[in-house]
């Protein structure tokens, strides 16, 4: 059936209204009140929102048909004034605690929260022009009235920054900031660890813990890994960095990992765990490009191809080696 | 939807309705196509099935979500047989209900990600090409609205509305295609 002249169902539509401005133009505080008076209406709105938001979710995966390129790479970048045109993306990334870090956390009332469940993913559009793109299990907070600071309380987001040399967009995780200075980056925290990625431009990398505030300048494709003792700078191919960043379209994609590897990586965006149960299993190599929702598929793949014991507990895929003879 | 302001029961049925509902939604189009004769009452006892569904899994989340789908439509359909009064012929025969062909996971599951990639391609394609046009802009070069107007010569109005009545056809085009994952 096409969809030429197809005349829609009046909820779809106004469910569909309110994803295109949650996604493609700014959404303020009102919008949210209104848009949550609309839920609350009946039954009927929230289901029809659900429904027309799981279709436009899985349209995420579109933007895989786009080429990795940095932004207006065309134009030579201007160097000074506020230049609205340079789109600074930053992933921020953290798995730590949020407790671990209450050093700075500042007073609950002066800032906006916004979070995603496991598996979720949610974009914010600042007024600004600023996107927030927050991935699976994920708290951001957002400093009322001022929104070039942000605060990565857990998990990870991708950030496409309206750049503006007058209010340099910040981003805190943990004892690390990131500053835009007209960009495309990415930063992200595993455990202790900060991990910033330069995509394009350049950003600054501040620790913020120790007393002799070590900042470094990035180049593209430079990953600096921070704890805090250590700051560790190495470079990685752009493919690379692309590849780490499809979440943002719904897909996972793995170059050869070892299957204990990819159950870590699954495992952040399911509530159904990947659990692997032996050595043997553990150190299975293969690769792919998976939907972050699909554990199936790696048990179904973990079985059928590599022969590998899966054992479905109903909130487990248990994978183990085949030990005995026939099962 | 937000997280931060739902209850847990609410968070739990939404995730539980779009993770093992929605999916279902080409085999209950079916399924309803077959057993009701009325097409154009289809949309309508699709979305009373979805609000009983829903809403008893605000309570719990029933066990086996198929079964729990379609012997709500079944039973929704003999509600309005019996209220009909008069049964049309064809409802009443019906009534033996014609099952849909469960789906049987294959052994390409592997490939799933790439064949959802090719699906979402294809409806693109059915788009109408000024809604097309606006979505490719905004979804796949993830253009703001503003800048997809001014891409397009229009104003930010049409576009909201391209962009909107995009999302809305690829919605339903992806409904009737379900994502493959159980």
């Amino acid at each position: 059936m096409s969809a030429q002249g197809e005349t829609f169902d009046p909820l779809h539509l106004e469910a569909c209204d309110w994803l295109e401005k949650r996604d493609f133009a700014a959404w303020s505080d009102e919008d949210q009140t209104a848009f949550d008076a609309w839920i609350a209406q009946s039954p009927a709105h929230r289901i029809a929102y659900l429904r027309a938001e799981a279709g436009w979710k899985r349209t995420e995966m579109l933007a895989a048909l786009r080429p990795f390129r940095p932004e207006r790479a065309t134009q030579p970048r201007p160097q000074r004034k506020t230049s609205w045109k340079i789109a600074a993306a930053i992933i921020v990334c953290g798995l730590a605690g949020a407790g671990a870090w209450l050093g700075l956390q500042p007073n609950a009332p002066q800032y906006t929260a916004y979070s995603t469940e496991i598996g979720g993913h949610k974009t914010l559009a600042l007024a600004d022009g600023t996107r927030i793109e927050l991935n699976t299990n994920t708290q951001v907070r957002l400093l009322n009235g001022d929104h070039r600071k942000v605060w990565l309380d857990r998990g990870e987001a991708y950030f496409q920054v309206q750049h503006d040399a007058a209010h340099p967009f910040q981003v805190m995780a943990g004892n690390h900031k990131v500053t835009d200075l007209g960009t495309a980056f990415f930063v992200k925290r595993h455990a202790a660890n900060t991990e910033v990625a330069l995509v394009e431009g350049s950003a600054r990398f501040d620790d913020t813990a120790s007393g002799d505030s070590r900042s470094l300048t990035l180049a593209p494709g430079d990953v600096v890994i921070a704890n805090a003792k250590t700051v560790s700078l190495s470079h990685r191919k752009p493919a690379t960095l692309t590849a780490e960043l499809s979440w943002r379209h719904g897909v996972l994609i793995f170059e050869q990992m070892t299957l204990s590897a990819i159950a870590d990586e699954l495992n952040r965006y399911n509530q159904k765990k990947l659990v692997i149960a032996d050595a043997a299993a553990a150190k299975v190599k293969f690769g792919g490009t998976f939907a972050t929702s699909d554990v199936q598929a790696i048990a179904t793949a973990a079985h059928e191809i590599f022969g590998l014991k899966v054992k479905d507990t109903g909130t487990e895929f248990v994978i183990s080696a085949q030990t005995g003879k026939g099962n | 939807m937000r997280s931060a302001d739902t209850a847990p029961a609410v968070s739990r049925a939404d995730r539980w309705f779009v993770r093992e509902v929605l999916p279902l939604e080409a085999q209950l189009m079916q399924f309803l196509h077959r057993n009701w004769h009325n097409q154009a009452e289809i949309a309508d006892l699709r979305q009373e099935t979805y609000i009983r569904v829903y809403e008893a899994a605000l309570k719990q989340p029933p066990e086996k979500a198929r079964e729990f789908v379609f012997t709500t439509a079944r039973n929704l359909i003999i509600d309005r047989v019996r209220r009909a009064r008069v049964i049309p012929i064809e409802a009443a025969a019906d009534l033996e209900f014609v099952e849909v062909a469960a789906d049987d996971p294959g052994p390409d599951q592997v490939v799933q990600a790439r064949d959802e990639l090719r699906r979402m391609r294809d409806a693109l394609d059915q788009l109408q090409p000024r809604h097309r046009e606006a979505i490719v802009l905004g979804r796949i070069e993830g253009m703001s609205r503003r800048d997809v107007a001014s891409r397009m010569g229009i104003t930010e109005l049409t576009a909201a509305q391209y962009l909107k009545l995009g999302i809305a056809a690829l919605t339903e085009i992806l409904a009737r295609a379900p994502e493959k994952k159980q």
